[in-house]
This record gives structure tokens, sequence and C-alpha cells, in this order.
């Protein structure tokens, strides 16, 4: 018996009976008992309640009850998104051993579709970072060199699919922590136009900025996971209501007659030589398969990594109040309320995430407000009409997603702005709300895969994935890691 | 030197919808604690608020009677601030955009008609509630606080005047009129000892004649109208005593202490909270169009003020107006369709804010068998001297008992009085030749012995007789005799 493994080959092994849901489970649990000790992808696997799923996806499947693409295809969950009785702790310390009484509805919306959940993976604290450096639980690494750090903040959903302990899985992003991962892992990442995906469920790091999407090892796989788990939510008031794009309806129709605009602020000082070739090289491939390439320039772009640093920590501030240790989670005693509290997250809660508070509170606060807070606000509105303008002009803008391959882990943890710097060209969508996706184009030199950014309009998904398919395409990338195996 | 008081009122009116502002827990206060509640209630981490149009259209409703001005797209505001019973630590609240704003209520004080600015209304959602126990309940000495939230997340309503108000007396009929609005518009319990309304003050004093304000004391824990004008009185003077004896007084809350009657810091640092107010960026802007707005003001009932001057207009007087306006809906009802069947408007009144109101009292029952008709009926089975004032008290008490029309019951209960000249005239000779003596003093000037000649009468006919007609014609029988 071979295991595909990709979600689309999978679901049709499973049709033609060459596997079933279990044989995809053993596979993904096979996998994950060979590299965790490596890696750390995962913070808990939840083999008997993924067990359970995958014979029922097989039952279901014989009675004759397909529930689509994704039934008995085992996924894994970025640990910040809620699972009713299975803990969920955002990688802190302030929730551990939280059981949540409600399943996210992208969990939800997953079990409906027939989806085998296989546990939740690692990830910065609160996703506040970009190496999965900041977990309290310890940090992940990079599957082609375990060295290196996967990225972030979804980094353990990344390499948990980069190694092949899942089929694909779900991360977040809100400044560019699905994209960047994916591409410091050779994976498929997408942050979806914000309002698709209902964030009911998400433990919330910045509000209008939080985006939930798929991690795979194809275009068409993202393609198929997006499709299960967008689509309006009542639950969640910024929720899009529709019509919705179709992701998959012109996968393989080429970039012929489509224009292209190449983003010139996101290029030059730190972005490493590598990176800047392979996406050049892509972008004339892109050009010989009949798109018109233009240079397209936003100069608000030079000024989105200021704002995020502003808008998300404000939001962040607001957003992680509610870890007082009143109701759940940690709780570290005290004389009043008020120390009970102070202590509580004084000792939950780590120093990134105490910074990006600081920083919020700082922001928000009176007679700053309009400084910060409030000049960031306008510079957002700025990057809003700057993408407008020019995507009127062209249908996707291309980028790297990362300026650099997988850093090595410890490099940027005690350099704060370098870290930041990780998400320099991923931070415009998340401001403007459009989508935008990394594919991976190869390797460097070192044998680091490097990652290929699309941006489209709101809701340009069915062009985002068209690019992205083609570049797939032109790339050939199959390039899987050699993960050195230690049997647990 | 001469003192003016500056008074401004916020108020607190939690909506009465069946569910709670941001998620589909039930509003119910008399449930065990923490029944009513839910991830979005309760702060856990993921859940998100989705705003309940019920909880928007009692804003707007109260807004509209508020003459206040209705923005197309208000925004959510986050007013961020630890306490225990505020599950997010932040309240979902209305900062710089509310949905109601730039109205006014007036009041009448004293005969005078004083307008009272609404600066704006705004909605937010309630918090949880503490109890703290042991030692005396006091949060500094409790050994424990206990939290409730199936008030959490109720939606309120804080109605913000302008500082017009310039004493307590104005400050209780401002008061007593928003209650009495948001009572009749059905949108809230409106329930001072319940704490479904509530009322803070902002008190504040200049010399006559300053344009400028002073230092602003808010003035807390008022549970009903007396108290809250008995504090802004204590307050006012407290004040006027302080800066007289040329103390500088301090921008601060105090607490109104029913038993001590006065209020007494807090001793709460003011102007050290910064709420860090921001956009909820889980809300997008609350859009409420023209035509929302209209649909909500054709379905306004008659607000207290209105039905006031219309019951002027229909020859009332200034207090039976207002009492009447105060009256339940019952009474009201009947009141607008008895004078629709005809009655004069002052008796109609009369009955109604009198022996019907007394009747439920004492019955604890519904007037379910009186109508307007049959009010006009007995008002003018009076009128017409069928029945004597006396007797048609016992009539409506047959009406009420269900004994049918007014006329009838007079009859069945024989309390029709004898009206026909010719057979009274009978009487009237009997008792004239009987009481000859009495007849003879009337003669010589005694002109109240007539009254006990009436009195024979009456005896004579068992109380049935028109007393009045009886007079009448005993005067005329004397003078004829003459």
């Amino acid at each position: 018996m071979s295991i595909p493994n990709t979600i689309a080959g999978a679901a049709r092994a499973l049709r033609d009976g060459s596997v079933t849901a279990v044989d995809l489970l053993e596979s993904v649990l096979e996998r994950a008992h060979l590299t965790e000790a490596q890696l750390h992808a995962y913070l808990n696997i939840d083999r008997d309640g993924a067990r359970a799923a995958a014979e029922a996806a097989d039952a279901d499947l014989a009675a004759g009850n397909d529930r689509g693409p994704l039934h008995g295809i085992p996924i894994a969950l970025k640990d910040n998104m809620c699972t009713r009785g299975l803990e969920t702790t955002a990688a802190s310390q302030i929730l551990a051993g939280y059981l949540p009484p409600y399943d996210a509805t992208v969990v939800t919306r997953l079990r409906e579709a027939g989806a085998v959940i296989v546990g939740k993976t690692n990830l910065d604290e609160f996703a506040m970072g970009s190496s999965t450096e900041n977990s309290a639980y310890g940090p992940s690494f990079n599957p082609w060199d375990i060295t290196r750090v996967p990225g972030g903040s979804s980094g353990g959903s990344a390499a948990a699919v980069a190694a092949g302990s899942a089929f694909g899985a779900l991360g977040s992003d809100t400044g560019g922590s699905i994209r960047q991962p994916a591409s410091l892992t050779g994976t498929v990442g997408v942050k979806p136009t914000y309002g698709t995906v209902s964030r009911y469920g998400l433990i919330a790091f910045a509000s209008s900025l939080d985006q939930i999407g798929p991690i795979t090892r194809t275009v068409e796989d993202a393609a198929l996971l997006l499709q299960a788990i967008w689509g309006h939510d009542p639950k969640d008031a910024t929720s899009y209501p529709g019509p919705y794009p179709d992701p998959a309806a012109s996968l393989g129709a080429g970039v012929d007659g489509l224009r292209i605009g190449v983003v010139t602020e996101l290029a030059g000082e730190g972005y490493e030589p590598a990176v800047e070739s392979a996406v050049a090289d892509m972008v004339a491939k892109l050009q010989e398969e009949g798109a018109t390439v233009v240079e397209v320039s936003l100069p608000s772009f030079e000024i989105a990594l200021s704002a995020y640093y502003l808008i998300a920590p404000a939001e962040a501030s607001s957003n992680l109040a509610r870890f007082d240790g009143v109701r759940y989670g940690l709780r570290v005693d005290g004389e009043t309320t008020e120390e009970m509290m102070a202590r509580t997250r004084g000792q939950g809660f780590g120093p990134e995430v105490v910074r990006r508070v600081l920083l919020g509170t700082y922001a928000l606060s009176a007679g700053y407000y309009d400084a910060f807070y409030g000049q960031a606000q306008r510079v957002r509105a700025a990057i809003r009409a700057d993408v407008a303008r020019v995507f009127g002009e062209v249908d996707v803008l291309v980028s790297p997603t990362s300026p650099t391959v997988a850093f090595s882990a410890g490099a940027r943890v005690d350099d704060p702005l370098a870290m930041y710097l990780s998400d320099i060209c991923t931070i415009p969508s998340n401001l403007s709300g459009d989508p935008a996706m990394s594919v991976p184009i190869g390797l460097d030199e070192q044998g680091l895969p490097i990652g290929f950014q699309v941006m489209a309009p709101s809701l340009g998904e069915e062009t985002m994935f068209r690019v992205a398919a083609e570049v797939e395409r032109l790339a050939g990338f199959d390039a899987r890691p050699e993960i050195p195996v230690v049997a647990g | 030197m001469s003192w003016e008081a500056v008074i401004g009122i916020e108020t607190h009116v939690e909506l009465s919808t069946r569910s709670k502002m941001f998620c589909g827990c039930v509003v119910d206060f008399g449930a065990a604690p923490n029944t009513n509640v839910c991830p979005v209630c309760l702060g856990l981490p993921g859940a998100l608020p989705v705003p309940n149009r019920k909880a928007i259209e009692g804003i707007i409703a109260i807004g509209l009677a508020l003459n206040c001005e209705i923005t197309e797209r208000s925004v959510f505001h986050r007013k961020n601030y630890f306490y225990a019973d505020l599950p997010k630590n932040y309240q979902i609240s209305q900062y710089d955009v509310p949905v109601c704003h730039d109205g006014h209520l007036d009041v009448e004080v004293d005969g005078q008609t004083r307008r009272v600015g609404i600066e704006r209304a705004h909605m937010e959602e309630d918090t949880g509630k503490s109890t703290h126990v042991g030692d005396g309940g006091r949060i500094d000495a409790a050994s424990a606080t206990l939290l409730d939230f199936n008030r959490s997340g109720v939606p309120l309503v804080e109605v913000v005047s302008r500082p017009d108000i310039r004493s307590a007396a104005e400050a209780r009929v401002y008061a007593q009129e928003l209650r009495a609005i948001v009572a009749e518009l059905g949108v809230s319990d409106a329930r001072l000892e319940e704490g479904s309304i509530r009322f803070d003050a902002n008190v504040s004093i200049r010399p006559e004649g300053s344009e400028e304000l002073g230092t602003k004391v808010e003035i807390k824990n008022m549970n009903s109208f007396r108290s809250l004008e008995r504090a802004i009185e204590f307050e006012i003077a407290r004040q006027i005593a302080a800066v007289e004896a040329g103390e500088e007084l301090v921008q601060e809350t105090r607490h109104w202490d029913e038993e001590a009657g006065e209020t007494l810091s807090m001793r709460t640092k003011e102007g050290s909270s910064d709420y860090r107010y921001f956009a909820d960026p889980d809300l997008v802007p609350l859009v409420v169009p023209a035509d929302w707005v209209e649909e909500i003001r054709s379905t306004l009932p008659e607000l207290p003020e209105q039905r006031r001057k219309r019951y002027a207009g229909l020859g009332l007087d200034p207090k039976s107006a207002e009492i009447l306006s105060a009256s339940s809906p019952v009474i009201r009802g009947l009141f607008d369709d008895a004078l629709d069947a005809g009655a004069p408007a002052p008796a109609a009144f009369n009955w109604l804010t009198g022996e019907v109101t007394a009747w439920m009292r004492r019955t604890e029952s519904e007037p379910s068998n009186l109508t307007g008709v049959r009010v006009a009926a007995l008002i003018e089975l009076v009128d017409t001297g069928v029945v004597s004032a006396t007797a048609a008290k016992e009539v409506l008490e047959g009406v009420l008992a269900g004994e049918g029309e007014p006329r009838a019951v007079a009859e069945a209960r024989d309390l029709v009085q004898v009206s026909d000249r010719g057979e009274l005239a009978g009487a009237v000779e009997e008792v004239l030749a009987a009481n000859s003596d009495a007849v003879e003093r009337y003669r010589g000037g005694e002109e109240k012995v007539i009254g006990f000649l009436v009195g024979q009468v009456m005896r004579q006919t068992g109380g049935k007789a028109d007393p009045k007609l009886v007079n009448e014609l005993i005067r005329e029988s004397l003078a004829g005799n003459g």
C-alpha cells in the first residue's frame, strides 16, 4: 500500500479503495512518532480522538455518505483554535490545561467535512512571533534543517505539513504567520481575504488583522482546504456574507494575458540574493508564459511595518486583558483581586507577549493615542488606497514571501526588530485585508526552501490561485525534507 | 454670595430584551447564578460579539422619544479597565459616535417648563455582579468575592443629559419623566429598586451669574427619586459650605448614604483612569438607515408629555392631567373610550381615578366589566337625575361585579329616583299636612326648615325621590298656598 502525500491524492485513493482513513491517519502518526522529537511541531496529538474520527470516516464512506474532498483526511490545527474538550493553550502558560467548552467555527466545519483532526500544533505564544521560538512549551524546528526555525507564528502547522505528520493544517495569519512559515518550510500557505474565514473560536491576537487559512503541500490542496473552512458565519460580525469566489475554478488556466506587478519596495537591502534571484527567475518564467509584468511602486509599504507594530499590539493589549485568572486558565493567588490578576499575568505571559501588551497599552493611552494608534490607522488607510490604486492596473502583485530563508534557532530571539523584519513582505496584505499566499519555488544553495508570494485584491482568490498554480507548475518543486530520524 | 447649582444626570437603562446584547443568552434576573451564560458573555478565549437588533431598536426608540438625532453609522468602542466582574476586562460601549445625540426633554417644575438638553444616548453592555462575602460584605475586608455573570452582556442604554438642571427638584422631575418615558416605550422594566434604571448625578456650584463650570462631583447610589433629590440637595449644600469656608473642592465620586443622609467620598483617585477607548475591531460600524428609524418612529406610543397636553386640551386641569397621565393604561383607555361615548372629561376623570381605581386596589382585579360606554352611561344617569350621586356608586359596584348596563343595574337594585312630579306631589301634600308647625315656621321666615321637610318626603318615599325635585315641589306648594 502506498500512501499518497497530497490531500487530492489521498481523496482519490480513499475512493478507489486503495487506502482507508485509518491508513492515512496511521501514516501520519507514524511520521510524527519518527520526527516529533526533532521538530516539536505538535503540542498535543489527539491519538484517540483522531482514531475514532478516522474509523467513523471510513464507516461513513463505506455507507455511501461522502462528505467531500476532506473526508478522512488528517488535518492539524494551530493551537490557538478552540477545540471542545481538547486542551487549547495558544502556547501560553496562562492557558495551561484549558479545555474549551466549544469548537471554533473552522473546527466545526472541518468535522462536518469529515476531516480527521490529528492534534494541536505549536506556535509563538498567542501567535506573537515569526519563529515559533516564543512558545511557552519550547520551540519547533525546521524539517529542512533542525538547527533552524520553521518560521512563525504557525511554525508547528508548517513543520507538520512539511514533515508529513499532517496532510494539511490550519494556521492563522496576523502579519504573515501562515505565509512566512510556509515559505521557510517549502509548503503552500494562504491568508484569505479578511472576513472570509470565521474567527469565532480563534484566540484573538489582533482582531482586525487575524485570519485563518490553510497550509498544505500543493496549491490544489490549499484550495480544497480553504473551500471547506470559509463561508459566512453569523457568529462573527466581521464575516463576509458572500458571494464567495471559487479558488479552484482556474487552476491550470495559466497566466497568459494576466498583468503581474512586481513590488519595487519589497526588494533590496535585507533581502538575501538567493531569494531575490529565485523570485526574479520565476517572474521571468511567468512573463514567458504570457503574463504582462510591470514594476509597481507602493510607497506606503515602507511604513507598513511601523503601523502594524502599533495596531497589532494595541488590539492585542485589549484582547489579552481577559486572561486574568478569574474565570479560567492559570491563577496565581494574591492578597487582593488586583494583585491576583497582576501576578497571574506576570507569570502567565512570556516576554514577547508582555512587550507587545505594554507597547499596545502605551499606543492607546490618553495623550498618545493620536500620535501612535491614530497615526497608524491613517497609514493603514493610505496602504488600502495605495493597493486599491495598483490593483486597478494589475491583476496580482508578486514578491518574495520572506526576505530570507529559514534562519538559525536563537539567531533573532534577542533582537526583536530583526525578528519583526521577517514579516516585511507579508504585513501589507493584513493591513489592506486582501488575500495573499506563498508558494515554494526552490531551494537555496544550503538546501533551504524559498517562497514566492502572490497577492490579490479582496475576493480575488480565483486569480490568486490561478497564478499560484502556474508558479507551482513552473517551479516544479517536489523536494521533500530529509529529517534525521530518531525512533522515539 | 449667592450660588447656582449646575447638575447633569447620567441614566443607565437596562433594556428588557429577551436575549443579551451580544449573544443569545436569556436575560433573566431571577435565575440561579451563572446559568444564563455562554462563551461570549463569559469572555472565553475566541468568543466574538454579535449585536442584538432588538436592543438597537430599543435605543432608537429612546432616542426618538428624547428628540435626539439618530446617527446613521455609529461605532462600538472598547472601554478598557480591569475588574473581576467584567469578563473581557473591557466593556463594549460607544465613545465619540453614539447612536443618539443632541436631543432634549422638557420638564415641568412649579408650573414652569424647563428644557433639559440630552447630549447623547449610547449602547453598551452590562457587567456581571460581584458579591463580597465575609466581614460585612465590604470589599476591603471580604474573604471572598462571588461572581454571577447572568447580568454580563445585558443591553444597557446610557442617557447623558447636558448640565442644564439647576435644582434638586428639577433633577427629580427630569428623572421621573425619563423613567415614565422608558416605561411607556416598553423597552425596559424601568424599576429603580431593581436597578433596571439607575441615575447618577454630576453636581457643581458656581456664583450666580457666572458662566464657568465649577468642580464637578459625581454622586452615585440613589435608589429612589426621593434619595436622588435628597442627595443632590445635600451635595449642593455641602459644596456651598465648603467653598464658603475657604476649602477647595476636589473632582471625585461620592456615594449617597441613605441612612446617614449624606454623600461620602469613595476615595478613588479621579482622573487616573484612562480607558484607552478604541473602535472594537470585532464589530463593524452600526448602520441605521433612515427608513428603519421611521419604521420605529411610527410605532412609538403616546408619550407622557404628549398625553398631558392632550388631556389638558380636553378640559382637565394640569394637576388632573398629570394624575391621569400617570394612571394605569386600563384607566387611561377607559377614559378615552368614555369621552368617545360622550362623557364630559372632568366627570370621567373623577369616576375613573376615584371610585374605579379604588375598586381595583381593593379587589386587586381588573375592571373587565367596565367599558367607556358604561362609564358615560353612568355619568349620564347622575346628570339627568335618574340616580343620586350616592346611589351611582352602588350602580358602579354592580356594573363592576358584572350585573350589566348601569341603567339595568340601577333598576334591578331599585336605585332609580322617583322624579315624576305627579307621583311625588301626593307625598309632598301628605308631609306638609302632617307637619303644620314646620310649615308655619317656614312661613315665619325659618328657611332652613325646608331641609327637614325634604327629609320627611325622602323618608316617605323610601329614599328614592329626587331630593332636588322634592325641594322644588315643597317650595312651589308653600308659595302657592300662601
